[in-house]
This record gives structure tokens, sequence and C-alpha cells, in this order.
């Protein structure tokens, strides 16, 4: 019952979707104000009913109702509660609805807390982002509808894949929808800005907060699954280039990009139809993503005539949506006047430099991906395009992003002079080129990539140091400290981020540069030395968990005489699914992390072991922390909070920033 | 594989599923050959597995093709005469690295003919955009004088 309660309101939410995506169109063309207004209340019921449907689900999956196929496929009674719950959206279905779900509470967000917006802006775009809810209600209704029952009940279900039963895994979904859904309301924005053929500084301060929130979400979203990879696959790696990955980059570096230019269109109305584009592209580029990795598209180009309905549809949603609004823009576009001018040298150029340095990367990292298929398709050559390619092609964007990012945050709006940064700056860049090449002669042989990590962390953290120490202007340190207080969040923020970015950059260099790797067969009782560390395999043996059988390797871990740590590398069986996993036993450190895999009993008796030291690995996903922090931080300006305040007040009281 | 298969199907950003990829049995004796070996396998792709590397991957194939690899490091063999006797047995796609010959060229020129690209156009636009800040007429000059006075 409760969970035809959950289908009929998915149900309904579709016809609610369907009437929103018209009468405010209709109501904001005419200047009907109550057919505008209708929005507001259908884009909160629409939510609800989503909210209702969602939540049916999911008492279906923790009350393990197994008359519903969708719990049949992916649970088991012996799953622990927090698995149950993240394996409403650990399948196709469910996480479909989470997506309809994020979309639609972005929706009313809009809804809530847009009373600011002008009334026809609000209007349109509470109409375009049902549009697209519409859309993907439709395709999860008819296509991948998660409420269908059973005949035959079975007894148990088949367990959800061991791989997601996972920590890291159950929330790493809902951050990655989170942050692809969210840029959705940038592209209802970008759209219902064209239709409005008008966009001024205070639609690029009403856009950049949804941004920067879908930014951040997205951040934490990738670095989630980065370290689950890290843990979970045995071998330390945090990155692999793959379709899927790629997928959730390439959003990723537009709606950085977005973020940026949206600035320029708030502070300096410039930019305008570029950042429109943005905003469609970084919408489009998540949605493209879906269809890569729904479609199966790229895994092989015969996978996708296993389910081409689905492909099909997220295809057609694709097309109509990117092609619609990209129509648009050519229409409308160029009546985007730019009213700001500024100078070559400026800190506008340096944004729309960050701009071409990441849209560009974004279309390397995406013709990377699509090159197999169209070198299969167009010219008869099967052909892999793996991590050498994107290492080569891509890495130089960001390194070039990291030489220019202190500079360019440092010039003035409007017209500077690089002499000016470069004075403030070259203490920094000698004191991180030393460094570089101090580690350069300590490590004697080695890669040439760590001291470059080394070199271009420091300039970019540093930088963002001396840029909030320079902002705090002269007199003592202590009247500096005071003035930098109360600098704008929004500058905190920024530093923040960047220092993020440089604290990232580095941890990768220093993590592929200086990883060393041992494999070898352990035999029971007996040590053996690694770059300092002496291990010793003490015991091997059997565990039952809740829903899996392990073989628990028992590993002490000793430096210099003192007891560091007892590391437990398992392998795991798990019956119901039929699947082996690995659990890497790390030992989390400050300055490296040890790492061990197990392997598998030896002909001659003895295990393979493999063990790792990982140095910085944790300042990798510290640094994404960071960015997203620095994000939380500059959502939190006061512009923003007093943007959304005043509705309340009077309209005489803007304030003069 | 069923991993992988959910991933896609999850669109979940995750790689491919846990692997215990090169044996302790498999490692050969001169350490620098072995170093070679690794690098070699580090480039090519496990046919059956989902976009990783032999050296990465746990399948029975990958194993047999870095022994391949090791059986001819010790017997001789140049770096680039290892990979092309293995291509000739897999195929163009087990490189990791595709070859720069061919339509492949589009491919690796991409990046820096695009960045090229954008920085022409975007040097343009913005020449274009100061080009369009011109200096004030007398007039306006005089009308300033004027407002600043007051």
């Amino acid at each position: 019952m409760i969970v035809e309660l959950g289908h009929f309101a998915l149900i309904l939410a579709f016809a609610v979707a369907l009437v929103q995506s018209v009468v405010p169109l209709v109501g904001a063309h005419r200047g009907w104000g109550d057919w505008m207004a209708a929005a507001r209340p259908m884009a909160s019921a629409q939510f609800a009913l989503i909210a209702v449907s969602f939540a049916a689900l999911t008492w279906a999956f923790v009350t393990s109702d197994f008359s519903v196929a969708l719990v049949v496929d992916n649970s088991h009674t012996a799953k622990p509660m927090i698995y149950k719950i993240s394996g409403v959206w650990g399948n196709h279905e469910g996480s479909l609805l989470l997506w309809v779900l994020i979309l639609t509470l972005f929706g009313a967000c809009a809804a809530w807390f847009g009373g600011n917006l002008p009334a026809t802006l609000q209007a349109r775009v509470l109409a375009v982002q049902s549009s697209i809810a519409a859309a993907f209600m439709a395709f999860t209704i008819f296509t991948s509808n998660p409420f269908w029952r059973t005949s035959f009940p079975p007894f148990d279900g088949r367990d959800l894949n061991p791989l997601l039963q996972d920590p890291g895994l159950a929330l790493h979904p809902p951050f990655l929808y989170l942050g692809y859904v969210g840029l959705s309301l940038a592209f209802s924005f970008a759209v219902a800005a064209l239709i409005e053929g008008r966009v001024d500084a205070a639609w690029g301060r009403w856009v950049r907060p949804w941004t920067l929130a879908a930014w951040v979400f997205l951040t934490i979203g990738i670095a989630l699954g980065s370290w689950w990879a890290y843990y979970e696959l045995g071998w330390g790696g945090f990155w692999f280039w793959d379709p899927v990955e790629n997928a959730s980059l390439m959003p990723w570096l537009f709606a950085t990009a977005l973020l940026h230019s949206a600035i320029v269109v708030e502070k300096r109305e410039s930019l305008k139809a570029w950042t429109i584009l943005l905003a469609i592209l970084g919408f489009g580029f998540s949605l493209l993503g879906t269809f890569i990795v729904r479609s199966g598209l790229l895994t092989s180009v015969h996978a996708f005539a296993t389910d081409p309905e689905r492909g099909i549809w997220i295809l057609m949603i694709f097309a109509f949506f990117m092609g619609g609004a990209l129509m648009l823009f050519a229409w409308r576009g160029a009546a985007m006047e730019a009213k700001g001018v500024f100078a070559t040298v400026s800190r506008e150029s340096a944004l729309v430099l960050n701009n071409v340095l990441l849209a560009v990367s974004s279309f390397v990292v995406f013709i990377g991906t699509m090159w197999p298929l169209v070198a299969e398709m167009f010219f008869d050559r099967v052909l892999t395009v793996g991590p050498p390619f994107f290492n080569m092609a891509f890495t130089p964007f960001f390194v070039a992003l990291a030489v220019v990012l202190p500079v360019g945050a440092m010039l003035p709006w409007k017209r500077g002079n690089l002499g000016t940064p470069i004075r403030r700056l070259w203490g920094v860049g000698v004191l991180a080129i030393a460094l570089g090449a101090l580690t350069w002669t300590i490590q004697t042989g080695g890669s040439i990539l760590a001291p470059i990590g080394v070199v271009l962390g420091i300039w970019v953290v540093i930088g963002a140091a001396a840029d909030l120490w320079l902002r705090g202007g002269r007199g003592s340190p202590a009247d500096r400290l005071r003035r930098m207080a109360r600098l704008p969040r929004a500058d905190w923020g920024k530093a923040t981020a960047h220092a993020g970015l440089g604290v990232t950059m580095f941890a990768i260099a220093a993590m592929v540069g200086w990883e060393t790797e041992d494999i070898r067969v352990a035999h029971i009782g007996q040590s053996f030395e690694h770059e300092g560390y002496t291990l010793t395999l003490t015991d091997v043996q059997r565990v039952q968990g809740p829903n899996f059988i392990s073989t628990m390797a028992f590993v002490d871990v000793e430096r210099d005489g003192r007891f560091i740590a007892e590391l437990r590398p398992e392998k795991r069986m798990y019956p119901a699914a039929g699947m082996p996993t690995t659990e890497a036993a790390i030992d989390y450190g400050f300055f490296r992390d040890v790492y061990l895999a197990l392997g598998d009993p030896q002909e001659g008796g003895g295990w393979a072991l493999r063990t790792y030291i990982k140095p910085f690995a944790n300042w990798l996903w510290a640094g994404c922390i960071l960015m997203a922090l620095g994000g939380l931080i500059s959502l939190s300006d006061r512009r923003f909070r007093v943007a959304a305040g005043e509705r309340r007040a009077p309209p005489q009281a803007h304030p003069a920033e | 594989m069923r991993a992988l298969f959910l991933a896609i199907v999850l669109g979940l950003a995750l790689p491919a599923a846990p692997a215990f990829a090169v044996q302790p049995d498999e490692i050969l004796d001169d350490p620098d050959l072995e170093r070679r070996a690794r690098s070699i396998s580090a480039d090519l792709r496990c046919v059956v597995c989902r976009n990783e590397s032999i050296d990465d991957s746990n399948a029975e194939l990958a194993r047999d093709m870095r022994l391949m690899v090791r059986e001819r490091l010790v017997a001789g063999d140049t770096d680039a005469q290892v990979v092309n006797f293995l291509v000739e047995r897999y195929g163009e796609y087990i490189l990791l690295r595709p070859r720069s010959d061919g339509v492949n060229l589009i491919l690796w020129v991409s990046a820096p003919v695009m960045l090229i690209a954008a920085l022409g156009i975007a040097g343009v636009a913005l020449r274009r955009r100061t080009a369009t800040e011109k200096p004030l007429s007398p007039e306006e000059e005089a009308r300033l004088r004027q407002i600043l006075r007051d």
C-alpha cells in the first residue's frame, strides 16, 4: 500500500511538473500575475510529492519488502541498516528517483528563497526547471520505474553490490547528484534570462550562490569517490581517467569556470553572453555524463544495444534541452551587451584566461573520452585512450592555471599592470622555486614531478595567503590582522579554495612521485623491512561478518623498534552477491599512509602481500575539503545574505555595494 | 566485472573493480628489467577489463600478458619490440597511450589547437572590447570639468 502511494505520488508530481512548465511561461509572456505566481506553490508541491515517493521507496528497502522487484535485486535481510538505506540509490531506478528528488528540491529552493527575483524571471526559472523535472520523471515512470511489484515475492533478496556497501559510497551518489543537478538551476537561470532578454549584475548575484552550492557538492562528491577508490580498490590509485570519472570531472571544470565568470557579470556586468553559455554547457555536460554512463555507450559500442531504450531517452532529453538552449542562445545571446569595459591587463582578463584554460581542459577530457567511439564508428580503428594520454594532455592546463592564479587573483578590476602583483609576489616565487630545487636535490633522482608539485603548491598556497596579508593594508601586524578579519568572507573563501587547489596539486605530485611499493610472499611469523618500517605478518584468520566471510591478515607495523599499528587487510566474500572484494588496511598519517593489501595464499605457503608507503596521501583530500570549505565560506558572504533578505526590506534600501 | 557494470549503470564516478595485480612469483630477479616491465605494463590495457592496465588488473589474461612482457624482456627485446609483440597479438586496442598516426593525430593535436584557438578568440574579443572604450570628446571633457567643479 505504501509503495503504491509512492508510485501514485510520483505520477502526480509528473502531472504537476507538466503544468508548471507551461502555465508560468504563458503568465510571464502575457504579464498575468496570478499565472506566474502559480509556479511557487506548484514547485513546493512537486518537491513534497517526490519526497513522499522517495520516502515510500526507502520504507520498502528498510522493511525489506521483497514484493518490490527493485528491493529483491538490491537488498538482503542480513545487510546492515545503513546499507539498506543507501541501497535505495544504489541502483539505476532508485538513483534516478534521487536525481528527481534533488531536481525538485532545487526548484523548490528557487521558489522559497527567490522572493527577491523579478516576478517574470522567477516564473520563467521555475518553468524551465520544472520542464527538466518533467522530462526526468517521465524517464523514471516509463522506462525505469522503481515501484514495480513482482508476482512471486522471494524469501530473501539478492543483496546490494558489495563494493557499494561502504560508508564512503553510501554518501558519494547524493553529493555527486546534488552537484550535477544543482547545475540545472544555473541552466534554468540562463535559459530564463535568454527568454527575458536581459542579464544584469543582479542576475549574476542570484546565479552565483546556486552555482557555488552545486560546485561545493560536486567537489565533495568527486573527492569521496576518489577516496573510496583509494582505500577500496587495493592498490591505492585515486584517479583512473575512467569514462565515469571523466563524466563527473567535465561538469566540475565547467562549474568552476562558471563560478569565476559569474563574478565578472556580478561585479562588472561583462562576459554576460559567455557566462550564459557556460551555464548551459555546464548542465549540458552533466546530462551528457549521465547519458554516457547510464547508456553504457562507452564501455563498448555494443553495450548500447543491451538497453537502447534508456540510452535513447536520455539522448532525447539531452538533445531537447541542449538544442533548445543553444538555439535560444544563438538567437538572443548577442543581445547581452556588456556594460563594463576593461583593459587587457585586469582582473577581468585574468578570469577570462582562467575560463579559457578550464573550458579547453574540459573539452580535452571530452575528446579523449569520446575518441575511441569516434575512431571505431568512423575510422574503423578499435583503440583505447587511457591515463597516459590524459595525464599528458590535461596536466599542462592545471600547471598553467596554477602559475597564473596568484598573479591574476591580485590584479585590480578594470585596469591594472602586471608589475604590481609581480613585485609583490616575486618573494613567494623565489621561495617556491628554491624549495622545489631543494626537494630536487634531496630526493636523489626520481621524477621531476614531485619537485614541480612542491613549487606549484607553495606558489599557490603562499600566494593566496599573501593576497589576504596584503589586503590587510599597511601598519603593524596587529592592525593588519584586524583588518584582514574584517575582509568580506568572499575574500576568505577565495583564498581558502585557492589554497586547497594548491594543496591538492602538491599532494598528487608527491604521491605519484614518491610512492614506494613492495610486493612479496609473507610467511606467518616472519618480518620484512620496507622504507624503514618493519612489518610482521602475525596471523591470518577467517572472520564471519554480518553478510560476508572475511579472510583477515594481522600485520604489526613498527618503526625503529617502536610499535605503530596493527593493520588488518582483508579479502571478503559476499555469498549472496557471489562477489569478492579487497579491503586494504591503512595507517593514516600526516606525512604518509602505510597501505597494506592482502593477496592470495601461495602454493609454497605464505600469503601475497603488497605494502605501499603513500606520502602526503591525506593532503589530497584535505585539499579538496579546503576547496569545498572555501566555497562554503564564500557562500556565507554578507552579499548573498543581504540579497536573500532584500525582499523584506523596503525597495529603496538597496545596499550600496 | 559486475561491479563495473553497476558503476556504469549508476553513473557513479567510480573506476574498476578490486584487484591484486602483480603477483610475487612474476617479479623478475633483475630489478632493472622488472622496472622496465612495470612501466611497459602500466601503458598496456587488459583486454577483458574496463579501462585497467595489465599492471593493475587481477584478471587471468592480464597475468598472461604480464608474463609475456617479462618473457620478451628476458629474451632481450627492447621496450618498443615488446610493445609491438603484444600489439601484433591483441591489436591496437591494448595501447593506453594511443598512437599518434593517421586520424589519431586529431586527438593528439586537439589540446594545443583548441587552446590556441580559444586564446585567439578571447584575445580578439578582448581587443575589440577595449577598442570600444573611446577617449572623451572635448565637449564631454568640458562637461566633466564642470561636474567636478560643482
